[in-house]
C-alpha cells in the first residue's frame, strides 16, 4: 500500500470547533448587547418611558416608532430600552445572590460537623422540592409583590440548586489527596476551603451561575407576565408583554417585541455559557 | 444482601414523606404566620375591629400557630381544605372542578413530549458530533431558554391570527368532536411541549453520551457490535436511571409551565385557579394548590429515583 | 483453529490533541508474525503500544487517525476494508482483550450474554453452540463453576476471574489474531500468575497468533516469542524474546531491562538501631457501625504492632485490600483507629488531626501515590513548596525563596519549573515535587504510599534512587507502603507483610524476603514474575487450580 493513504477511520475532532466559535459569537453578541442596553438603554431611548407620544395604539413599526406603539400609544422601543434594566438587573442580582448563598453554604457544609451539615442539607432539600414558580406565587400571595420580595423568592428557589452543585463538588474535592495533604500539614478548615478547594470549583460555579441567571430571567418575567411581578409604573420586559397582550389578536408588534427581547436575552446567555463550558472541557482533555 | 432492595425503596419512600412534611411546614409558615391577615382580607379594609376579631375566632385564627398548623395538616387527610375567601365555596370543591382539566392537559403533553424527546435524545447521541446532533444541540439549547409566553404568543400569531386555524383562547366546555378537541388543545400543548421536549432531549442525550464514552462501549465496538445495537442494547439499559431522572425533572418543569399556559389561553385548570387565588390573596386556596403542586413534584422525583434503584444491576442482582 | 500470519508495514498513526496541531504518534512500524506466534509490544506510557495494537482491529481512538501503512492478516488487508467489513472482522477474526475487565464488561448484562454476543452477531454459530463453547472455554480457563458462572453479572465475580471471562469472550469465535492489551496489569501478582497461566495454555492449544501489549518485561518473557521495543511511537529494537533479554542491542532496551531487574540494595542497612521514633501498639482500624465491644462492622486492619527507629526504613507490603494504605493513613491521622495507640518520639500521637501539635504535623509527612491528585492543580510549584515553609517556619520571603530553590535542587528539578502548575509537568517531575514538598517540612518520618506505582519503570527507579539518597544524606525515616516487593527490597531494612488486614510476617528485609516462613509470604514472593523465560512453567500450580 502506498504510504500516506488517507483512511477515514476516525473523525478528527476539528470539525466541531468552527461551530463552537459561531455559537459563542452569536451568544456573546446577543447577551452582550442586552447587558449594554441594561446599562445605557435609558440614555438611548428616544422618548421618556411613560410619555404618550402617539395617537395610534398598537401601532406598527414606523420611522418615528421603530418598534411601534403600545396599548396607550407609548413608544415601544423606549419602553423596552428602559424595561430591560429591570429584567437584566433583577436577574443578575438574584443570580449573584443565589450562587453566593448556595455556594457559600455548599462550601461551609463540608467544613461543618456532620449533624450540622445534615441539617443544612435538609433545609436546602426541602426548598428545592418547591418548584420555583410555586415559591414565588406563595410568597407574593402572603406578602404582596415588590422588587425585594421577587429577589428573595428567586434566591429561595435557586440557591438550593447552587448549593447542591457546590456541595457535591466540594465533597468530591475534599476527598482528593491534595486536600488530605493539607490536612496532614495541619492546615485549618478555612485555609483548606478557601485555597485548596475553592480555586478548583470556581469555574463550575460561574457556569452554574450563568444557568441560574437564565432561569431567573424566565421566572421573573413569568411573574411579571402574570401581573404579579414588577408593578406599574415600572415595567420589565415581562410586564410589557402582559400590558399589550390585548393586541395579540391583531398581531401587534407591542406584544411580539418584548417577548422576543426576553427570548434573545436568554438564548444568547445560554449559547454563550454552553460554548464556554464546552471549550473548557476540550481544553481539559 | 438480597434484602437490600426493599430497604432502599422503603428508605426512599419515607424520605419523600419527610420532605413533603417539611415542605408543608415551609408553605404554612410563609402563608400563615406572617402578616397579611386572612380575616382582614375577607372583610376588606372598612371592617370594624370587632368584626375582624369575630371572623378570626370563627376561622380559628386566634389559636396558637402550632394548633393551626396541625388543624391545617389534618385537613388534608380528611379532605377538608377550608373555605376559599374569594369564591365563598370550599377549596376542595374548587380544586375538584379544575383538577381534571389540568391533569388532562398534563397527560396529553406528557404523552406527546416524552416519546419525541427520547427519540431526539437517542438520535443525537447516536449521531454524536454529526450534523444532526449539532443542529439539535443549537435548537434545543435555544428552546430551553425560551419563555413559554414567547412560544405561546408566536403560536397564537401564526395559527390563530395569520392562518386562522385555531381559536386564540381555550374553552373546554364545548368539546363535541375530535376536531374541537384538537382545536382547543393544540396550542397549549404545543407551547408546553416545546420547552419540555428540548430539555428532556438534552438530558437524555447527555445521559447516553455518558455511557457511550465508557470502556464497555469501546469493547462492544471492538467486538464488531453495530452502532444501533451498541446504543440500544448496551448503553440504554445503563442509562435508564439518569433518563428517568431527566424525564421527571422536565415533567416537574411542566408544573411551572402550566401556570403561564393556562393563564395565557384562559384554560380553566388548577394553575390558573392558583394564579387568581394569588391575585386575590386567597390564602387557603393558595396553600392547597401549592401543596398539590409540590406533592406532584415529589412523586415525580421519587418515581424517577425508584426507577434508578430498580434498574441498577448491582442492586437488582446480588 | 489455527492463527493466521500477520504482516504490518509502515504503519503510521497521527493524533490531533484538542486545540493543537496534528502530530505523528506512531511512526512507520513494521513487523510480521507467522501463524501461532506471539509478539509483545513493550514500552512506557505514551510509546504508542496500545495505539498500534488497536490498529490491528482497524480502530483508532477518537482524535487519532490511521494515516498510512498496511495491516495484512492472512489474505485480508485490514486497513482497506470499509466500515461493514471492518465490523465483520472485529470480534470474529481479530479479538481484543482489554486491560480493565471491570470497565470493559457492561454492568447490566450477564457474562454469558456478553461472551456469546460476538459469535452470535457474526453468525458464527447457533446460540446453543455458543453457550456450550463458552462453558468449555470457562472450563479451560480454570474458572470456578464453569457451568453457572455465565449467569452472573460482572460485579459478582472477582477481577482475576473477569479477566479470564474476557479471554473466553475473545476466543469464542476462534479468532485468527488476538490482541491482549495489558491484560494483567490491574491484577495483584498472586492473581496474575493464574491468569497468565490460563491465557498461555488456551493460546498454545489453539495456536492463536497474538499481540501482547505490556510494560512489564518479566511478564512478556513468559508470554511472547518476539519482542518489539517502542519509544515515542518508534521501533527501538525488535528481536526474539531470548535475545532481547540476554543481548539487548539498543540502549533504551538496556535501560528498560535494568529498571525491570530486581533492584540492588540501594541504601546500606544501618548496623545499629537508633532511638525509637514510631511505635504502634495493637492497632485496629475499621469503618461502619460499632458492635458493643467497640469492634467496627468492617475491620480493615487489626493487631498491628510496629517499632520504627530513627533513620530506619520499613516496607509494608501487601496486595489490594490488605490494609497497607490504611496503616499509613492512620499514622498520618487521616483515619481514626478503633483501638490501639500510636507513639511518636516516645510521646502519644493523637489519633485525630485535631489533637496534634504543629510540631508533630511537621515531623510526620505523607507522600501519596498519585502525584496527579496530590498536587493541587490550581497552584504553582513555587506555591506548593512555599506553603509548608510558611506554615512551619518563621522565614522571611527571601529565605523562603532560597529554601524553595534548594529543595528543587535537592530533588533534581530545574528551577525553571517553579512557576509552572502541576498540569504542565511529567509524571516523574510531579512525584519529585511531591517529595520536595514533604522535605520542605524537614520531617523525621515520611510515609510513602505507593510512590512509584503510578510511574513508568525507568522513572520509578529514578524516584527510588532519590529516596535512597535522601535517606543517606538527611537521615529521614521511611514507612514505605508498596505492593512491589523489589522496590521494598531495594529501599528498606525491615519489612512487614500484610494479608487481609493482619500482619502475617515481619522482620529484616533480607531474612523475610529470601526465606519466608509464612505460606502467604511464600506465595506472594513466588508469584512475582522473574525476568527469564520458562519461569511461569517452573512455578508449581496453586492449590485452587490443582483442584479445578
Amino acid at each position: 500500500m502506498v504510504r500516506g493513504t488517507r483512511l477515514p477511520i476516525s473523525v478528527p475532532a476539528k470539525r466541531n470547533k468552527q461551530a463552537l466559535k459561531l455559537t459563542r459569537w452569536i451568544g456573546l453578541g446577543l447577551f452582550g448587547s442586552w447587558v449594554l442596553i441594561a446599562l445605557f438603554g435609558p440614555l438611548l431611548a428616544p422618548y421618556p418611558m411613560g410619555a404618550f407620544v402617539s395617537d395610534t395604539i398598537y401601532g406598527g413599526a414606523s420611522a418615528a416608532h421603530w418598534l411601534g406603539t403600545d396599548y396607550m400609544g407609548r413608544d415601544m422601543l423606549s419602553r423596552i430600552l428602559t424595561g430591560a434594566r429591570y429584567t437584566v438587573g433583577l436577574a443578575v442580582a438574584a443570580a449573584l445572590l443565589s450562587s453566593l448563598v448556595g455556594a457559600g453554604f455548599g462550601m461551609l457544609a463540608v467544613l461543618l460537623p456532620r449533624w450540622l451539615e445534615e441539617c443544612v442539607r435538609r433545609v436546602f432539600d426541602t426548598l428545592i422540592s418547591i418548584p420555583s414558580k410555586m415559591m414565588a406565587l406563595v410568597m407574593v400571595s402572603a406578602f404582596g409583590t415588590s422588587i425585594p420580595l421577587l429577589i428573595v423568592a428567586a434566591v429561595l428557589s435557586y440557591a438550593p440548586g447552587a448549593f447542591r452543585i457546590a456541595h457535591s463538588l466540594a465533597t468530591n474535592l475534599a476527598t482528593l489527596e491534595y486536600v488530605q495533604v493539607a490536612k496532614t500539614r495541619g492546615e485549618g478548615r478555612f485555609y483548606i476551603a478557601a485555597f485548596e478547594i475553592m480555586p478548583n470549583m470556581i469555574q463550575s460555579i460561574l457556569t452554574d451561575m450563568g444557568m441560574r441567571f437564565v432561569f431567573i430571567v424566565l421566572l421573573l418575567s413569568g411573574m411579571s407576565f402574570l401581573g404579579l411581578g414588577v408593578q406599574p409604573p415600572a415595567a420589565d420586559l415581562g410586564s410589557l408583554v402582559r400590558e399589550n397582550i390585548g393586541g395579540l389578536s391583531q398581531g401587534a408588534l407591542a406584544v411580539i417585541a418584548p417577548a422576543l427581547a426576553i427570548g434573545t436575552l436568554t438564548i444568547g446567555a445560554n449559547l454563550l455559557i454552553d460554548s464556554l463550558s464546552k471549550s473548557r472541557d476540550t481544553q481539559k482533555e | 444482601m438480597r434484602n437490600a432492595m426493599p430497604k432502599l425503596v422503603l428508605g426512599r419512600l419515607s424520605s419523600s414523606l419527610v420532605t413533603l412534611f417539611l415542605v408543608s411546614l415551609v408553605i404554612f409558615t410563609i402563608t400563615s404566620l406572617l402578616p397579611g391577615d386572612t380575616a382582614q382580607q375577607i372583610l376588606g379594609q372598612f371592617a370594624t375591629p370587632e368584626q375582624v376579631a369575630a371572623l378570626r375566632a370563627e376561622l380559628g385564627l386566634d389559636q396558637p400557630p402550632l394548633v393551626r398548623y396541625w388543624q391545617w395538616l389534618s385537613g388534608f387527610a380528611t379532605g377538608d381544605l377550608g373555605m376559599s375567601a374569594s369564591n365563598a365555596t370550599s377549596v376542595a370543591q374548587l380544586m375538584n372542578d379544575r383538577l381534571p382539566n389540568s391533569l388532562l392537559l398534563a397527560a396529553i403533553t406528557t404523552a406527546i413530549s416524552v416519546p419525541i424527546a427520547l427519540t431526539m435524545g437517542l438520535v443525537a447521541a447516536m449521531r454524536r458530533g454529526g450534523k444532526v446532533d449539532r443542529a439539535l444541540n443549537v435548537v434545543t439549547l435555544s428552546m430551553v431558554a425560551v419563555p413559554e409566553f414567547l412560544v405561546a404568543t408566536l403560536a397564537v400569531l401564526i395559527f390563530a391570527v395569520h392562518l386562522g386555524w385555531l381559536p386564540a383562547l381555550s374553552y373546554v366546555s364545548t368539546v363535541d368532536s375530535l376536531g374541537d378537541f384538537v382545536r382547543i388543545y393544540a396550542m397549549p400543548v404545543l407551547t408546553l411541549c416545546c420547552v419540555l421536549i428540548a430539555q428532556m432531549a438534552r438530558m437524555t442525550r447527555a445521559a447516553l453520551i455518558d455511557q457511550l464514552d465508557s470502556a464497555y462501549i469501546e469493547m462492544a465496538r471492538l467486538k464488531g457490535v453495530p452502532p444501533v445495537r451498541r446504543v440500544l442494547r448496551h448503553a440504554l439499559p445503563n442509562a435508564v436511571g439518569p433518563i428517568a431522572n431527566a424525564v421527571a425533572l422536565s415533567l416537574s418543569y411542566l408544573l411551572g409551565g402550566v401556570i403561564i399556559v393556562e393563564t395565557i389561553f384562559n384554560y380553566p385548570g388548577i394553575a390558573s385557579l392558583m394564579v387568581d387565588a394569588v391575585s386575590n390573596r386567597d390564602l387557603a386556596l393558595v396553600q392547597a394548590c401549592a401543596m398539590l403542586f409540590c406533592g406532584a413534584y415529589l412523586i415525580l422525583v421519587m418515581v424517577a429515583d425508584l426507577c434508578a434503584i430498580l434498574s441498577n444491576p448491582r442492586l437488582r442482582n446480588r | 483453529m489455527l492463527g493466521e500470519s500477520l504482516t504490518v508495514r509502515d504503519l503510521t498513526i497521527c493524533a490531533t490533541p484538542p486545540g493543537g496541531e496534528e502530530r505523528t504518534i506512531v511512526d512507520s512500524i513494521d513487523f510480521s508474525l507467522t501463524p501461532g506466534e506471539v509478539l509483545a509490544l513493550i514500552g512506557e506510557s505514551g510509546s504508542g503500544k496500545t495505539t498500534i495494537a488497536l490498529a490491528m482491529l482497524g480502530y483508532a481512538r477518537s482524535g487519532c487517525r490511521i494515516a498510512g501503512g498496511s495491516v495484512q492478516l492472512g489474505e485480508t488487508d485490514i486497513l482497506s476494508l470499509n466500515a461493514t467489513q471492518t465490523r465483520a472482522l472485529r470480534g470474529h477474526r481479530v479479538a481484543y482483550i482489554a486491560q480493565s475487565a471491570a470497565a470493559a464488561f457492561n454492568p447490566s448484562r450477564t457474562l454469558m450474554e456478553q461472551v456469546t454476543e460476538g459469535a452470535l452477531i457474526h453468525g458464527v454459530m447457533s446460540r446453543q453452540a455458543a453457550r456450550e463453547k463458552a462453558v468449555s472455554l470457562f472450563h479451560d480457563l480454570a474458572l470456578p463453576e464453569p457451568d453457572r458462572i455465565g449467569d452472573r453479572y460482572p460485579h459478582q465475580v472477582s477481577g482475576g476471574q473477569l479477566q479470564r471471562v474476557m479471554a473466553a469472550m475473545a476466543l469464542i469465535t476462534d479468532p485468527a489474531l488476538v490482541i491482549l492489551d495489558e491484560p494483567t496489569t490491574a491484577l495483584d501478582v498472586t492473581t496474575q500468575i493464574d491468569v497468565l497461566r490460563a491465557f498461555k495454555q488456551v493460546m498454545r492449544e489453539r495456536g492463536t497468533t497474538a499481540i501482547y501489549v505490556s510494560h512489564d518485561l518479566a511478564v512478556v518473557a513468559q508470554m511472547a516469542d518476539q519482542v518489539l521495543v517502542l519509544q515515542n511511537g518508534e521501533t527501538q529494537e525488535q528481536n526474539a524474546t531470548a535475545r532481547i533479554l540476554e543481548q539487548p542491542s539498543h540502549d533504551y532496551t538496556r535501560s528498560l531491562l535494568a529498571a525491570a531487574r530486581p533492584h540492588a540494595q540501594l541504601s546500606p542497612s544501618a548496623g545499629e538501631r537508633g532511638e525509637e521514633l514510631l511505635r504502634i501498639d495493637d492497632l485496629q482500624v475499621g469503618y461502619g457501625s460499632r458492635h458493643r465491644d467497640g469492634r467496627p462492622e468492617n475491620v480493615v486492619l487489626e493487631h498491628i504492632n510496629l517499632q520504627l527507629a530513627k533513620g530506619q526504613a520499613m516496607g509494608i507490603i501487601g496486595e489490594s485490600g490488605s490494609g497497607k494504605s490504611t496503616l499509613a493513613r492512620a499514622v498520618a491521622g487521616l483515619v481514626a483507629p478503633s483501638q490501639g495507640a500510636i507513639q511518636f518520639d516516645r510521646r502519644e500521637l493523637s489519633t485525630t488531626l485535631r489533637g496534634r501539635t504543629r510540631e508533630q504535623f511537621r515531623r510526620v509527612q505523607m507522600v501519596f501515590q498519585s502525584a496527579d491528585n496530590a498536587l493541587n492543580p490550581a497552584h504553582t510549584v513555587r506555591r506548593l513548596l512555599d506553603r509548608p515553609l510558611q506554615t512551619y517556619f518563621d522565614l522571611d520571603r527571601s529565605a523562603r525563596k532560597a529554601r524553595v530553590e534548594e529543595l528543587m535542587d535537592r530533588v533534581r528539578l530545574p528551577r525553571t519549573l517553579l512557576d509552572r502548575k502541576p498540569g504542565e509537568l511529567s509524571g516523574g517531575q510531579k512525584q519529585r515535587v511531591n517529595l520536595a514538598r514533604a522535605l520542605a517540612a524537614e520531617p523525621d518520618l515520611i510515609l510513602c504510599d505507593e510512590v512509584t506505582s503510578a510511574l513508568d519503570t525507568v522513572v520509578g527507579a529514578a524516584i527510588l534512587e532519590l529516596l535512597a539518597e535522601l535517606r543517606r544524606e538527611l537521615g529521614v525515616t521511611y514507612l514505605f507502603i508498596s505492593h512491589d516487593i523489589s522496590t521494598v527490597r531495594a529501599l528498606c531494612d525491615d519489612v512487614m507483610v500484610l494479608y487481609h488486614g493482619e500482619c502475617v510476617e515481619a522482620g529484616r528485609c533480607d531474612a523475610v524476603l529470601t526465606a519466608p516462613k509464612h505460606d502467604y509470604t511464600r506465595k506472594l514472593i513466588g508469584s512475582v514474575p522473574e525476568l527469564r523465560q520458562g519461569w511461569l512453567e517452573s512455578r508449581p500450580l496453586s492449590r485452587a487450580e490443582a483442584t479445578a
